[in-house]
């Protein structure tokens, strides 16, 4: 818990530490800088001309530790999936560095990238969508281990059964096809599938919002326990605020195409710096009527503009409560304000 | 009991398909009085979204029927009303507010001619007289500049202004009833809590009646006077709000309750989800239904099912449908609080506590940076 070290306020240099989010190269798995996304907008038949682009990502920092889980939150469109994507080169960025490990992954060619994907999977948000019908779980978990090659034959079968008893599933289920399963155990074949490399690195993209309450529980679960078996490292991208703190050591909260405040799951959430995570805080229900009368909400008004022509200055400005002049003008720099705690507001406070 | 608007009396709703007689909702009874705000809570395929269909008469007749039991809405029952009748009273008194607001709105008429079609048949309004109805009511659930937007069509709004038309839709006929099916289920947390505020408004200013179907207990806590817990197409556990969440009997419930992270939980305890799956309505269980997920089960409950009955040392209007919790069961003092279902969890967690640092003080916050 990062809750010591108070800080200095009285000192200049330290509030204006710049927006370096890498403190310590060597500890980090996963390193992005200044990662941009624009998907261009064309418009003619013949002669496609661009005539704008959408912003999904539009230059954020960022870095994730070995065996940690770093949560990704924000608003649908907020471009929290196209970040996990662009990490994983699934999507070829617009600017930016990717470095995985040490190694720049932009600049890879097909063979080396394919040779890095081993190391990095992604579960998907959505167990119906994400799994060929017309193969038997046995071959959706077996394609990675020809693919990368692995395993073959009676090796094959042998790690595909494990990898199921590993998720829960009974290792006889091989021979069965996606449509026999519920929602939660598909996701459990997509998390075995993701295992069979043996990755370190999982982009886990709304594994649950598809799932039924009781059964969210059980994936959770899978999850984490899956991560200290084998020192897994997440990125954990959901809108669900309350699962994003359940499973996240720290915790990124995205609008608009930018990360406007990172910091640890305790700070975040007790003391949040930016006015949109504590609207995105106090916007969420609690089940407990107790305290739900007793909390004070702050309720955003309007919706959230388009990527395509984001606001000038701060993003959040047409819809924060706080804001000045200069907010529509500048774009806050992204600042540590407290130690391992940046966010990115001209006004921040509790 | 004061005068209930709408008391539903062991409604049966039957699915008959290929594969066997799918029992959806299977004997449920509850009513609602004016005014007031009931929740009806459990996950997909527990039979609730078919139960308010159910009572506008809106199930797919075939492959669905309502097999038995009674709607008594306003005195009449909607179940023995002919088709013109139902249309008589389908969005004039009882509306419905659907789930994706994306898909119940028709793309290709404008937002007035949506809104005004029930103005100008219920209420026999002329044309203009609706228009100036529909503007006004886009105002009341808060769109901007309602006038110029009146004629848009739905794709040029987003998720949650087309939630909010369909709550003016709703609102539209003064209706005394509304229903509205998991309504910020497919929104963004921020607009659902300006959806959930606007419907607490309207149901405080116009007295409608409010039926709550969702998932979400933290929606049904801060929304509602009542809770219904549906499970497996039957009422499980009723209560008033706050003494479901205070005192919770069922262990279904406290399964709900238990394995879904709260936003202010204190520390990072370790979920208790619920084994197994959702019953089959086809074949359910044989006794109670939750039977062969619950860890408190014993041996009637696979058995004999249990009925809904009021639960010993209670509210008077807390009932479940439980063996455990009926007089002299083994559930009946059983504090839920207590029963995380592991106890080295618990010792786990204060062990932990005796570790933490202390809290630190709102004070140590540096104050924001001078100089950008």
């Amino acid at each position: 818990m990062a809750l010591n070290t108070p800080t200095k306020p009285a000192d200049p240099d330290y509030v204006r530490v710049r927006s370096t989010a890498t403190i310590d190269s060597g500890k980090n798995l996963l390193d992005v800088k200044a990662l941009k996304m624009h998907f261009p907008l064309t418009q003619g038949i013949i002669f496609q001309r661009q005539v704008g682009a959408v912003r999904a990502v539009d230059g954020i920092d960022f870095f994730v530790e070995k065996s940690e889980t770093l949560g990704l939150v924000g608003e649908s469109g907020c471009g929290k999936s196209t970040t996990g994507r662009a990490i994983l080169q699934l999507y070829k960025p617009t600017a930016g560095e990717v470095k995985f490990d040490g190694v720049e992954l932009t600049r890879l060619g097909g063979e080396d990238m394919r040779k890095m994907r081993r190391r990095m999977q992604m579960i998907f948000q959505d167990p119906y969508a994400s799994l060929n019908p017309r193969m038997t779980v046995g071959n959706i978990i077996g394609e990675p281990l020809e693919v990368h090659n692995l395993a073959r034959g009676k090796e094959k079968t042998e790690r595909v059964q494990e990898l199921l008893r590993v998720v829960g599933l009974n290792p006889y289920f091989t021979n069965r096809y996606p449509h026999e399963f519920s929602g939660g155990q598909r996701q459990r074949i997509g998390i075995a599938r993701a295992l069979a490399v043996e990755p370190e690195f999982i982009v886990c993209d709304e594994p649950i919002s598809a799932l039924d309450v009781s059964i969210q529980a059980q994936v959770i679960n899978l999850l984490e326990e899956l991560q200290d078996r084998f020192k897994l490292t997440y990125l954990f991208i959901a809108h669900d605020l309350s699962v994003v703190r359940h499973i996240s050591d720290r915790v990124a909260v995205m609008y608009l195409g930018k990360i406007v405040e990172l910091a640890d799951r305790v700070d975040l959430y007790e003391r949040p710096l930016h006015p949109y995570s504590q609207a995105l805080l106090s916007a969420v229900p609690i089940p407990d009527p107790a305290v739900e009368s007793k909390r004070k909400r702050i309720i955003l008004t309007g919706d959230v503009p388009s990527p395509v022509n984001p606001p000038s200055g701060c993003r959040f400005h047409t819809r924060c409560w706080k804001a000045q002049q200069i907010c529509s003008e500048v774009d806050p720099e992204f600042i540590e304000h407290e130690p391992r705690h940046w966010a990115a507001c001209h006004f921040p406070g509790v | 009991m004061a005068q209930q608007l709408l008391e539903v009396t062991d409604l049966h709703t039957q699915f008959f398909t290929r594969d066997g007689v799918v029992r959806a909702v299977d004997g449920v009874t509850f009513e609602v009085a004016a005014g007031e705000t009931l929740g009806i809570v459990g996950e997909s395929g527990c039979g609730k979204s078919v139960t308010a269909l159910s009572l506008m008469r809106l199930i797919p007749v075939p492959p669905g029927k309502i097999v038995k039991g009674s709607i008594m809405f306003d005195g009449a029952d909607v179940l023995k009303m002919d088709d013109d009748e139902v249309r008589g009273i389908r969005g004039n008194n009882i509306a419905m507010i659907f789930q994706d607001p994306m898909t119940s709105l028709n793309p290709v008429l404008t937002i007035s001619r949506q809104i005004s079609e029930a103005l100008e048949l219920h209420l026999k309004m002329d044309k203009s007289e609706a228009r100036k109805r529909t503007i006004e009511l886009l105002d009341l659930v808060g769109i901007p500049s309602a006038k110029k937007r009146v004629d848009d069509y739905p794709h040029q709004f987003s998720g949650g202004m087309r939630q909010r038309v369909m709550i003016a839709m709703a609102l539209s006929c003064n209706p005394k009833l509304i229903l509205a099916d998991e309504p910020t289920t497919a929104l963004d947390v921020t607009i659902q809590a300006q959806i959930l505020d606007l419907l607490k408004n309207l149901a405080r200013e116009f007295r409608t009646a409010f039926i709550l179907i969702t998932h979400d207990l933290g929606v049904v806590a801060g929304m509602t006077q009542r809770i219904h817990v549906m499970y497996g197409g039957k009422i499980v556990e009723k209560a008033d709000t706050a003494e479901l969440f205070a005192n919770p009997k069922m262990p279904y419930t406290w399964g709900l309750l238990r394995s879904i992270p709260r936003l202010d939980e204190r520390r990072k305890a370790k979920l208790v989800p619920i084994e197994g799956l959702p019953p089959d309505l086809i074949a359910p269980p044989p006794g109670c239904r939750f039977e062969p997920r619950c860890q408190y089960r014993r041996e009637i409950c696979r058995e004999k099912e249990p009925e809904l009955e009021h639960i010993p040392n209670s509210k008077p209007d807390h009932e479940a449908r439980c063996w455990g919790t009926q007089q002299g069961g083994w559930l009946v003092d059983t504090d839920w609080h207590k029963e995380v279902g592991d106890t080295r969890v618990i010792e786990e967690i204060k062990q932990e506590v005796a570790q933490l640092p202390p809290e630190p003080k709102p004070g140590d916050v540096p104050p924001p940076p001078t100089a950008i």
